[in-house]
């Protein structure tokens, strides 16, 4: 059996909050910045989606079945597609179209739900199910949670709802001495397959790979791909998961990445002996080699590999709690403009801008954040949600 | 009467509550006869003249003291910036260096001073050499001006200097004006160059003219000035002209204010605690923190510590008209401030008809009988305060009608009598 390489990208765009002051509490319920959620997404569709789409395309014509990838896109970002860039989401339905791409599930708004509340996470992963199919044309039959975040509890929670394969970092604090090139189960149901994210390549790519100061630039696709024969002959697969935003975005296109991914998939299919799998395939293809042990929720963020970037200091915790306080009124309502609402104020995105970790990992934090301290995004996040909370009380009252 | 008076700011340019209270102070002074002639470092020529000439300093060439720099370097000695503090240093050679040095300081003085010196008139990074600078112009308008004057009166630290100058080229009594200390600003971390101006003004002055008589201690106590020349004038508010604000609530439960900086000195964290208190017994209010300091963000922290930040909301620092917006929209307004000279803040909270709660540390607690008083420690009773004035109407009602006349009684044309028998006490 050959080994496998499984390409998977993370595409998720937030819905940043405008400034919204104590006196709109219980007045304006206009929460979201269009103006600069409209102009980041037309960036970040002209420098990363729309070229790298194109490039991912032209390799699958080229290399028929023997290329393929994989996505998750979450459904805050197939809204601002429709919204503002629906060029975007044709070129995402014409890779869809060629059968070599499969779209993974998860929750709609790529929120932190898994974590707390089982109702409101089966109601935000079916949703999104719903609408990858209705683009997409397929049902998604393997998960990947918000940024890969994992637990054992969290995997068989996934597979109750129907999914054989889940995704989540190759944190070197669960695997110890195992390595993560190869198919593991959950340790509570082993039916459930796990893959594991290879840090070290991703990153070679995602975070390294115009890194001048680092000691194998430049990087080019022969040398990666020595690298990853190297691992595969030991082993039996090679996931590469990445933020699809790494495209020409936190990798300029100046520093060449486009050129390095046009010819990568050349480049393994002659100089390696993997063969490109989805995620689907790589459960079917693979036995699990054991079971592997995640008591505590893991995620592919920051040093840590823990969920600390969004639910690590005080400020996060309470927003947290106050928010998913709310979860059982709110199903029972059954207010379209406000579960919508809610459950754009469940993206994780919000609790990472209220992250307090400066040193080593602030750099990618800053890079994303609209807001100039943790505070300021706190104080901003409490006031949309009190107003929340006020239509909330005055619907329920109204009976 | 003629006064010449020494002020930093003057509406409608104004940082801090200073160029207000300077403004109802010469208001108050002209109702009673006085004449002022208002001196500020930097003014913009749209001040209010009305009830003052306003002498930009600026404009002012030093000429007179040019004349004979020696004799007014003499007079005004503790001017000197700079230290003969030199280790290791045999005492001839002292002598040579000091005088040396006092030969340079005359010529650099011809140099500089034959000029005008352009003030920032803020609150910067060079606001020592700015008041010493100050005191320089001082001088010179004390002796250009000789005969348009008979009392000297400076405001608060900045321009005690400026005044002990006039009052050393003149000859005239000099009263200064303690609107605040610097243990009100720093608490206990003085900072020793400031206390040592504060000092040397309340030393120099013929009257020493506080705020409050919690000021009034403070100097006494604090900086060991004779009792007998200290005397409490206490503030007053000018709201004439003032509309009062009509605003539309956009909540439904009653809103608990508190309004200023977020400093030690205001007492924040005592706030948050009592609101935490209130808030267990009644969910159905809403806390309100609004302004900006080097406490803001462990204050968002406690709130976040104690669960309360549905029922507690930030603003951040308000600007304007905001800041009547917000008055307009409590119910109940504290001020737990743990030092204060005065607080102007709860007279405005009265004016806008709304019951206050002060702490029993501030100034204004003297002069007020329809606000509730407690100290600014004792957090339960400050909830308790909160407690009855968001749940007793009667009480709510009370305060709200007493302490809208209260305020209204507070006239700067008092004030500004009392002054005038404290220039003519040192005129005797």
């Amino acid at each position: 059996m050959k080994p496998s390489i499984c390409l998977y990208f993370q595409v998720h765009q937030p819905d940043r909050l405008r400034q919204y002051r104590f006196f709109d509490i219980g007045k304006d319920s206009h929460y979201f910045d269009d103006f600069s959620n409209r102009t980041i997404l037309r960036r970040v569709a002209e420098k990363c989606y729309l070229p790298m789409n194109a490039i991912m395309l032209e390799n699958i014509q080229k290399f028929g079945k023997s290329f393929k990838i994989a996505y998750s896109i979450s459904g805050s970002a197939i809204e601002q597609f429709e919204k503002y860039a629906p060029e975007v989401l044709d070129s995402f339905k014409a890779l869809a179209a060629t059968g070599c791409v499969e779209f993974l599930a998860e929750t709609y708004t790529h929120s932190l739900a898994s974590l707390v509340s089982k109702d409101e996470f089966k109601k935000q992963v079916e949703l999104h199910s719903k609408t990858i199919e209705k683009h997409f044309g397929k049902k998604p039959k393997c998960f990947r949670n918000t940024e890969l975040i994992y637990s054992d509890e969290i995997g068989e929670m996934v597979y109750k709802l129907g999914f054989k394969g889940i995704l989540t970092e190759g944190a070197k604090h669960i695997l110890g001495w195992k390595s993560p090139n190869y198919v593991y189960s959950n340790a509570n149901n082993p039916k459930m397959k796990v893959l594991l994210r290879n840090f070290t390549l991703s990153d070679d790519i995602a975070f390294r790979f115009s890194d001048k100061g680092w000691n194998e630039w430049p990087m080019d696709c022969d040398k990666f791909a020595s690298w990853v024969q190297d691992q595969a002959s030991k082993d039996e697969i090679i996931n590469l998961f990445m933020d699809y935003e790494t495209f020409g975005e936190h990798q300029s296109a100046a520093s060449g990445i486009f050129d390095f991914m046009r010819a990568l998939p050349q480049t393994l299919l002659e100089k390696t002996d993997l063969e490109f799998v989805t995620p689907s395939e790589a459960i079917k293809k693979h036995e699990a080699v054991s079971p592997i042990n995640v008591p505590f929720s893991i995620s592919w963020a920051d040093e840590e590999r823990d969920t600390s970037a969004w639910l690590g200091n005080e400020l996060q915790n309470e927003a947290f709690s106050k928010l998913y306080d709310l979860s059982d009124r709110v199903l029972a309502l059954q207010d379209d403009k406000i579960t919508k609402d809610y459950m754009k104020l469940q993206e994780s995105d919000h609790f990472y801008y209220m992250c307090t970790k400066f040193f080593s990992d602030g750099a990618v934090h800053t890079y994303f954040n609209p807001y100039d301290t943790p505070y300021e995004a706190f104080i901003n996040y409490m006031n949309v949600l009190s107003d929340l909370i006020i239509r909330i009380e005055r619907k329920l009252r109204l009976g | 009467m003629r006064v010449l008076m020494f002020g930093w700011e003057f509406p409608p340019h104004i940082a801090g509550g200073l160029g207000t209270a300077c403004y109802g102070i010469v208001k108050g002074l002209a109702n009673n006869g006085v004449e002022t002639l208002f001196v500020m470092p930097s003014a913009s020529g749209d001040e209010d003249q009305t009830y003052t000439r306003i002498l930009n300093a600026s404009d002012v060439e030093v000429s007179d003291v040019v004349k004979n720099p020696k004799e007014f370097l003499e007079r005004v000695q503790f001017l000197r910036v700079g230290t003969n503090m030199v280790p290791y240093m045999d005492p001839a050679k002292f002598t040579e260096m000091s005088s040396k040095d006092q030969r340079s300081q005359i010529d650099d003085f011809k140099v500089n001073f034959k000029q005008k010196y352009k003030f920032s008139g803020k609150y910067g990074t060079n606001l020592m050499e700015e008041i010493s600078r100050y005191a320089m112009v001082g001088g010179e308008i004390a002796s250009q001006h000789k005969d348009e004057f008979d009392v000297i009166h400076a405001h608060d630290w900045l321009t005690y200097m400026a005044g002990i100058a006039a009052k050393r080229i003149s000859g005239k009594p000099l009263v200064i004006h303690v609107h605040a200390t610097e243990f009100d600003r720093t608490g206990e971390n003085v900072n020793t160059q400031v206390f040592a101006i504060e000092q040397m003004g309340m030393r120099e002055a013929d009257k020493v003219i506080t705020v409050s008589n919690l000021t009034r201690n403070i100097v006494v106590n604090k900086y060991g000035i004779n009792p007998d020349k200290v005397v409490t004038v206490h503030n007053a508010v000018d709201f004439a002209g003032r509309e009062q604000m009509v605003v539309e609530r956009s909540v439904d439960e009653k809103v608990v204010t508190f309004l200023g900086r977020i400093t030690f000195q205001k007492g924040p964290e005592y706030f948050i605690e009592a609101a935490n208190k209130v808030l267990k017994k009644c969910p159905d209010v809403r806390f309100v923190m609004a302004g900006s300091g080097d406490l803001l963000n462990r204050s968002i922290r406690q709130v976040a510590r104690l669960g309360i930040s549905d029922r507690f909301h930030f603003t951040g620092f308000l600007r304007g008209a905001d800041v009547q917006k917000m008055f307009a929209y409590s119910d109940v307004y504290v001020m737990p401030s743990v030092s204060e000279p005065f607080g102007i803040s709860p007279l405005e909270a009265m004016i806008t008809g709304v019951p206050t709660i002060i702490s029993k540390q501030s100034g204004v607690a003297e002069v007020l009988k329809y606000s509730i008083k407690v100290d600014f420690w004792d957090v339960d009773a400050l909830a308790d305060a909160m407690y009855g004035l968001l749940r007793y109407p009667a009480l709510s009602q009370m305060a709200a009608e007493k302490g809208y006349d209260e305020v209204n009684a507070l006239k700067w044309d008092h004030a500004a009598a009392k002054m005038k028998h404290i220039y003519e006490s040192t005129l005797k």
